[in-house]
């Protein structure tokens, strides 16, 4: 059986930490190891990071974080905010690479974000919710 | 083991040439310019050869990694470096995530970090 939980926070860099242990939280409930739960809160850090900074940019809003636990099975997120739709499609792909020379640091935190959970699906403009984004990670 | 929510703290201790930058708790949005400053302050007064000690940092985002990058490029530029000592597990997680293994020497003993410059 699924357990969900909500939490609902100011748009503040300093929301961050309470956000993410509300995560790490939920997902050593579903047991996943010290090394995903700290992907599964870089995931939502760079996510609630990304709608402060740019959905919100400076001006007043809420972030609803909402998780759902499937012990032993997945942790689902949902994050929605009412800033301006944030298209991921216009950051550059990050790319790891050797070379400190050609290192570029743009897409970094949609590139951890993607390289952290199994499915990340971004929607914009949704009726009566406003942006909407729902991580998945699974076990 | 979950860790708590712990605010991030910085501390410097200059050596004659080196100078080993401490960094507990968290490395996040709102801490990262703090770590930043710190690291362009050392570098505008020349001091380019820095250990970053992470034995107590707990986690690390993007924020805290553009700050590493540019701290290095800087560093090097100018013919210093910047090496890591005491990543934990989750830390260098994160660094692997995103190829900044190969950029940063790593030490696990903060005597042989000093002495590799």
């Amino acid at each position: 059986m699924s357990i969900k939980r909500q939490l609902v926070v100011p748009a503040k860099h300093d929301q961050l930490a309470k956000l993410a242990l509300f995560v790490a939280t939920g997902a050593e409930e579903v047991g996943f190891d010290d090394g995903e739960v700290n992907r599964i809160e870089l995931a939502v850090d760079e996510a609630c990071s990304n709608i402060i900074d740019h959905a919100y940019a400076g001006s007043v809003g809420y972030i609803q974080l909402e998780i759902e636990i499937e012990p032993d099975r997945s942790l689902t997120i949902v994050l929605l905010d009412q800033g301006q739709p944030f298209n991921p499609e216009s950051v550059p792909v990050f790319e790891p690479c050797q070379s400190l020379d050609q290192m570029r640091i743009g897409g970094l935190g949609l590139h951890l974000m993607r390289q952290a959970m199994d499915d990340v699906c971004f929607e914009f403009g949704v009726p009566g919710m406003g942006n909407r984004l729902t991580m998945v990670k699974n076990l | 083991m979950l860790l708590k929510s712990t605010p991030m703290d910085i501390s410097v201790k200059p050596l004659r040439q080196v100078d080993i930058v401490s960094v507990s708790g968290r490395i996040d949005s709102a801490t990262a310019s703090e770590f930043d400053n710190a690291l362009k302050g050392l570098l505008e007064r020349g001091r380019k050869r820095i250990v970053l000690d992470y034995t107590k940092l707990d986690y690390i985002s993007s924020a805290g990694l553009r700050a590493m990058l540019s701290g290095l490029k800087a560093a090097k530029n100018g013919g210093g470096n910047v090496v890591l000592v005491n990543v934990n597990t989750r830390i260098a997680d994160t660094l692997n995530l995103v190829g900044f293994h190969s950029l940063f020497l790593q030490f696990t003993d903060l005597v042989d970090a000093v002495d590799s410059f």
